[in-house]
């Protein structure tokens, strides 16, 4: 038996290829390619008069000019809704090219095709465009007040209107001993991948292999679904789905922006391929990408809750407003997962959470990493502080108070869940999660390292925050598992790749099953020849649904190879095993067969091509003239296809903790250390998940203290560039420090949970709990800059921003905390002790890794 | 993203270089480290009709360091400069100043009289010629002259530079004995442009007091903004007090504007402590210098 | 209206280029679509990523921020498809990322390669405060940096490990390079040309 891969810290298949310059990016493909550029809208509202591209005409290289007076059918049809939702009240959604209004800046109005991108520029920039300029809608505040609407034909700006409650809330916060209110603020912020979005197409003409008297259409796109570009460009172009092809290459990191399709620019490109007859490319720019892809976060909170003395949670009423950009082509995903996962590890009581989604005159808001989690955590986490500051608590004590207990697992939390599923969290242990954070950020320790930072003249601070995170939705993924003659490996699966590592990862999970090395194995993703029927990557579901598929794939493969081979042993299919790249009689090695040779004789043949497939031939052998060559009930070929479709989310969990340095002078802020507990299940892979939580904080942190989109009330975005828009280099993002749990998940085969997306998820609200510690006042507004922190000292200062009390020191360990908590389910596993109170005797321990 | 057309030169005589560049008038522009005009053409914010490529041109290049300060040529890159020890040990504040220059690798193609000539309120090496009483070498098609750098600058990205002008070398003065320089500055992110930056020169006499003390802020006015402080500071030991009372007044001067980035007020209050904070230093490295330690310690 | 085009001599890892271009075309699209060299990559087009950083003369550029007709006037240009030595031996940066899980999508990583190639040539032994300043300036949204920061540590590691080995330097593609046998700190090629 070969070692395990399942769990090692192998390093990546993938990047031999990529650090050589031998990747291949959806820029580096179609060097014959002509070029497309969009005019787009310098307005955020704004009807078009009209089109004029005579000056363009004499552009060098031009090749065509279209508007939407060039479209027809469903192209001159508005982009679909791709996810309905009863909530939603009124759907708006683009247009391919605008027809007659233009609804945000960014928007494209016309698409030019030259002999390359500096000629379509050119041409571009001569096409004048006669704007009647309307007055925009930016921010919630305007979008709520609706003295103008964003869309014709809307009594207001209200998207769709959703309220899910469980028990009486507002009764229970009115009845409780304690209640607190809480208005809560996040800004926008977005993936920005530093690859932005791109498409390439070609038109084949007709063939009998093109299945249709019109030829066929192959897409590359930069996306996170494959077979969503092809049904909605197969359904825009009015082909049929065996027509068109797309395949994924490359993709330079997506973050969610990248799984919204079809792309006006998606379904442009290979319309006018097909148009042309020519190869058409679009590589977006970096304006373009702040302009006209996708943003997230914004939303405004009213949080009301009423708890018991000891700090439980006895009733949540949650009211959210949430800005959904100019159109909603994603649904109402965001918000309302925002709304379900806000309650993170706890048990609220009764909860009733409100949401209206609003349209403004900005950018479209779809998920991104995270996905609507970190505003819910952030309410759920500022909130859990403020209670424990109404009562004098510990602020992980009154946590401890409020979270399910393992032997409360499976736990239903009564609400519908993004993926139209009961929102059950299937296993976890939160007391533990609790413990661990305490212990790793020595959450005891730091009351000491605040009084001799005190000392120094500096102020620093402690915040913490938990989250719970739905991961792996369905409805499924495939995977197929073939063994080639040569005893090669090729696994294939639908969703497609944008650096977190399937190619390993799945080749981890094939190599166990089929006990091969992984050397042997070859993993495609994000090609519709290769695997039709796929959903794609949004939501943490690679690993859970890919992940499982494949293992189910090869376990069916297995099945099969275990036949042929019992056959050519001439033993009992029961007695055979799987071992180093061979089937053999289970402990004898001298009494088996290449998985090579079985995939040989998988397969009969007519006609040989090398010696091994002369094995397979007509004459080669012995056959039994009473079967036909290929078994009843068999298919030539030693593979195996096969789907996981999960019966619902499985739910991740973690806690990150932040200590932060703020500075007296300069309001500049620091961290100095960053702490995380991740429970994600089984690992496949530490590293790759360690590289995804590390690269999740990083995500975080910008969105904390970096990151914003700055629109002006004309719906002009400020920092459309990367000078402006502050995503951060290495010197502003801390080292990570990492513990892991590994709480299996009963739902799939490989008792995994998602990992791609936690990092990001409680940094916000970690890094706001921190500073607050440090500031001694109330932070209920995210991101915030120097600035603006600057701007809450003066205003603290002035009586207009509520103190918080000096923090408690922590007596005991958090699971303990609720005088009336059960104890824990299992006792602590050894070496985790949990943080006890200061010992006199023994020296302080500075906590606080010193600022460099 | 693309630069829109443009007819483009490469002379290899200074003379021919302003000869096109006088040619092309209004619609001419000149390309030395192009890390602050390249990225202004990709975005089509500037579209001159005539690019003249200065980097062949011969006799722009090269630091040289004599008795009176340090002579900068119009094709040296920032890390040249920054690597020249003669250069920074005749003028510390090049160094200080030149470390905060976005980032290294900007660093190796942009040029220093390139950074002066385009006038960005925010950066840094306007502010240490502005400091230093420096001056800007200009050549036109009239010839030749010397601008004082209090001069140059005349407005947020504007110069004294006429058409057909280009600007061929920048002088730094030496600080006389005695001066100590320091230059501290905030930005977002590492190497972002600051939200305010201060570089100081303090002279310090024989008795270790006071004779000179000057402020230069930058991301707070529309030019960088020179406070002479020495009515605040002479005669005094640079005392923590006088220092405050001293930044304050700098602040006080100063006119900034609220941008994404950061309040107007909040501006104000970092060149406060930014100017305070420069002072401090100078006057220590003006101390530790040899000119004011003498032999007697 | 006709652009006036320009016949530009590269050499690019080693090769001499000859290139029609107007003078507008960058280089870093020089590179990419005129010679096909696609490993440097287009992030943004302002000069604030990196992802097209490459050495000219050996020292890292952005490829964004400079126009191809400028750039033919440079002795030597290295992207990151010439860091592997002839032989195909991949440079220590190379191995160092792979070893360190410091990519994810791989998009930035050629231009994190130059750099940090040419970071550790010049700087044999960093410390991590180091390592990390030698990598602020270029951005990657996947890694969260700790794992790049790490591979500039590896990197200058394996570096001195195969320094003090066998002694084989590193191959440097530019036949220009000055050959200094006592240079110790093999890694990205330089030449020490007589820039102005």
């Amino acid at each position: 038996m070969s070692t395990r891969m399942f769990g090692a810290p192998v390093q990546r298949s993938e990047d031999a290829r990529l650090v050589a310059g031998r990747g291949a990016f959806l820029d580096d493909l179609g060097a014959a390619a002509c070029a497309a550029a969009f005019v787009r809208s310098p307005h955020a509202r704004a009807r078009i008069r009209d089109i004029d591209a005579a000056d363009a005409v004499g552009v060098e290289g031009l090749i065509a000019v279209y508007t939407y007076e060039d479209l027809s059918g469903p192209m001159a049809e508005p982009l679909p809704l791709l996810i309905p939702h009863p909530s939603i009240l009124d759907s708006r959604t683009p247009y391919a090219l605008a027809r007659e209004y233009v609804h945000h800046v960014g928007e494209a109005v016309a698409m030019v095709i030259a002999e390359d991108r500096y000629a379509a520029e050119d041409a571009a920039a001569r096409i004048r465009v006669d704007y009647e300029v309307g007055e925009a809608v930016v921010g919630i505040d305007a979008a709520v007040a609706a003295e103008r609407t964003v869309h014709e034909g809307m009594a207001d700006n209200v998207a769709a209107h959703l309220v899910q409650e469980v028990g009486d809330a507002r009764a229970a916060v009115d009845a409780a001993p304690n209640s607190l209110e809480l208005d809560l603020d996040v800004e926008r912020s977005a993936g920005t991948p530093l690859e932005g979005r791109g498409v390439y197409a070609r038109w084949e003409p007709a063939s009998s292999s093109t299945g249709s008297d019109d030829g066929r259409l192959r897409v590359y796109s930069s996306t996170q679904t494959a077979t969503g570009v092809r049904a909605a460009v197969a359904a825009k172009l009015e082909l049929a789905l065996g027509q068109v092809e797309v395949v994924v290459p490359d993709v330079g990191g997506g973050f969610g922006v990248k799984i919204v399709h079809p792309w006006p620019e998606e379904v442009m490109v290979p319309w006018a391929a097909r148009r042309l007859g020519r190869e058409v490319k679009w590589t977006e720019d970096r304006r373009e990408h702040f302009v006209a892809a996708a943003h997230e976060r914004a939303q405004r909170q009213r949080v009301r809750v009423g708890f018991d003395d000891s700090g439980r949670m006895l009733g949540l009423d949650v009211d959210l407003l949430h800005d959904n950009g100019a159109y909603l082509p994603y649904g109402v995903i965001v918000p309302i997962v925002t709304s379900t996962q806000l309650l993170g590890p706890y048990k609220p009581g009764a909860y009733r959470v409100e949401f209206r989604s609003l349209y403004t005159s900005t950018v479209i808001v779809t998920p991104y990493r995270g996905a609507g989690r970190p505003q819910g955590v952030f309410a759920m986490e500022r909130t859990m502080d403020a209670i424990a500051d109404h009562l004098g608590l510990d602020r992980l004590q009154v946590r401890a108070a409020n979270v399910i207990r393992p032997d409360e697992m499976p736990y239903d939390q009564g609400l519908l869940f993004q993926d139209g599923r009961p929102l059950i969290y299937d296993s976890g242990d939160y007391p533990r999660m609790l413990e661990m954070i305490a212990e790793l950020v020595d959450w005891p320790g730091f009351a000491e390292y605040r009084d001799r930072a005190h000392r120094e003249g500096r102020r620093v601070g402690i915040g913490v925050a938990c989250y719970v995170e739905g991961t792996g939705p369905g409805p499924y993924e495939g995977g197929h598992v073939q063994v080639e003659t040569s005893g090669k490996v090729r696994v294939a699966t639908g969703l497609t790749s944008q650096g977190q590592g399937h190619g390993t990862v799945l080749a981890q999970i094939v190599a166990d099953e089929l006990d091969v090395p992984l050397s042997d194995v070859e993993v495609t993703t994000g090609d519709t020849r290769r695997m039709g029927y796929s959903v794609g990557t949004f939501a943490s579901r690679g690993a859970v649904t890919s992940g499982s598929a494949v293992a189910l794939a090869a376990r069916r493969l297995k099945d099969k190879a275990l036949r042929i081979a019992a056959d050519a042993l001439e033993a009992d299919a029961g007695d055979l095993e799987f071992a180093d790249g061979r089937i053999q009689v289970t402990g004898s090695p001298v009494h088996s067969i290449d998985l090579s040779t079985v995939a040989v004789l998988s397969n009969p043949l007519r006609y040989a091509f090398d010696s091994a497939s002369a094995a397979a031939t007509q004459f080669s052998g012995s056959a039994d003239y009473d079967r036909p060559p290929v078994a009843e009930g068999e298919a030539p070929g030693l593979e195996g296809t096969d789907y996981h479709s999960p019966l619902r989310c499985t739910f991740a969990n973690g806690a990150h903790a932040a200590i932060v340095e703020t500075d007296p002078d300069t309001a500049e802020i620091r961290i100095l250390r960053y702490c995380v507990v991740h429970d994600c299940g089984n690992l496949i892979n530490p590293r790759i998940v360690e590289g995804q939580v590390q690269g999740g904080v990083a995500q975080g942190v910008a969105g904390a203290l970096y990151e914003r989109m700055a629109y002006d009330s004309d719906g002009q975005l400020l920092n459309a560039s990367l000078m402006d828009f502050l995503m951060p280099y290495a010197s502003e993002i801390p080292s990570v420090e990492i513990a892991h749990m590994q709480t299996p998940s009963p739902l799939n085969p490989l008792g995994v949970k998602g990992a791609g997306e936690a990092g990001v998820i409680p940094a916000s609200a970690a890094l706001a709990a921190a500073v607050e510690d440090a500031e001694g006042f109330r932070v209920d507004r995210m991101p915030i800059s120097p600035s603006e922190l600057f701007e809450l000292r003066r205003r603290h200062a002035a009586g207009g921003v509520p103190s918080v009390p000096a923090r408690p020191s922590p007596a005991s360990a958090p699971s303990g905390a609720a005088a009336d908590a059960p104890a824990p389910s299992s006792p602590p596993p050894a070496g985790a002790a949990p943080p006890e109170g200061p010992d006199p005797s023994e020296p302080p321990v500075p906590s606080a890794r010193e600022p460099r | 993203m693309k630069p829109p057309p443009f007819a483009y030169h490469a002379p290899t005589d200074p003379d021919e270089a302003v000869g096109l560049l006088a040619e092309a008038g209004a619609e001419g522009k000149a390309l030395a480290g192009g890390q602050s005009l390249i990225p202004l053409l990709n975005m089509r914010l500037a579209a001159p009709s005539v690019l003249v490529d200065l980097n062949r041109v011969a006799g722009l290049g090269g630091v040289e360091v004599d008795a009176d300060g340090v002579r900068v040529g119009a094709l040296v890159r920032h890390a040249q400069l920054e690597a020249d020890t003669a250069a920074a040990e005749a003028v510390p504040l090049l160094g200080q100043g030149l470390r905060l220059v976005a980032h290294p690798v900007i660093r190796n193609r942009g040029t220093t009289v390139g950074s002066i000539v385009h006038a960005d309120p925010a950066a840094e090496m306007p502010a240490v010629l502005a400091l230093l009483d420096g001056a800007v070498e200009v050549r036109g098609p009239a010839g030749t002259r010397t601008v004082p750098a209090a001069e140059f600058i005349t407005g947020p990205m504007e110069t004294a530079l006429a058409t057909g002008e280009i600007a061929t070398a920048a002088r730094f003065p030496r600080p006389e004995p005695g001066t100590g320089t320091a230059f501290v500055e905030i930005s977002r992110r590492h190497g972002d442009y600051a939200l305010c930056g201060a570089a100081a020169a303090v002279t310090l006499g024989a008795d270790g007091r006071v004779t000179r003390a000057r402020c230069c802020l930058i991301s707070v006015a529309p030019v960088p903004l020179v406070v002479d402080l020495t009515p605040q500071l002479a005669g005094g030991g640079a005392q923590t007090d006088e220092i405050d009372e001293a930044a304050a007044v700098a602040a006080e001067r100063t006119d900034p504007d609220d941008d994404i980035h950061a309040g107007a007020d909040y501006r104000r209050h970092l060149a406060r402590v930014l100017t305070g904070r420069a002072l401090a230093q100078a006057s220590a490295a003006a101390s530790a210098s040899a000119a004011y330690t003498g032999a007697d310690r | 209206m006709t652009e006036e085009q320009h016949d530009i001599r590269l050499r690019v890892n080693g090769i001499p280029h000859t290139a029609r271009v107007p003078a507008r075309r960058l280089l870093s699209d020089c590179l990419r679509h005129d010679l096909g060299l696609t490993g440097t990559h287009v992030g943004c087009e302002h000069g604030v990523c990196g992802a097209c950083t490459v050495l000219v003369d050996g020292r890292p550029v952005r490829s964004c921020l400079m126009l191809a007709v400028s750039a033919a006037q440079h002795d030597d240009i290295t992207t990151v498809e010439g860091l592997a030595a002839p032989d195909g031996t991949p440079h220590p940066a190379q191995q160092a990322f792979g070893e360190c899980h410091a990519l994810q999508c791989g998009f930035c990583t050629p231009g994190f390669l130059t750099l940090v190639a040419a970071y550790v040539r010049d700087n044999p032994a960093p410390d991590e405060e180091d390592a990390r300043e030698a990598v602020t300036g270029n951005l990657c949204r996947c890694t969260g940096y700790q794992n790049i920061v790490n591979a500039v540590l590896r990197t200058a590691e394996i570096t001195r490990e195969q320094d003090g080995g066998a002694g084989v330097p590193h191959a440097r593609p530019s036949a220009e390079h000055d050959g200094a046998a006592g240079d110790a700190t093999a890694a990205a090629p330089r030449t020490e040309g007589g820039r102005p």
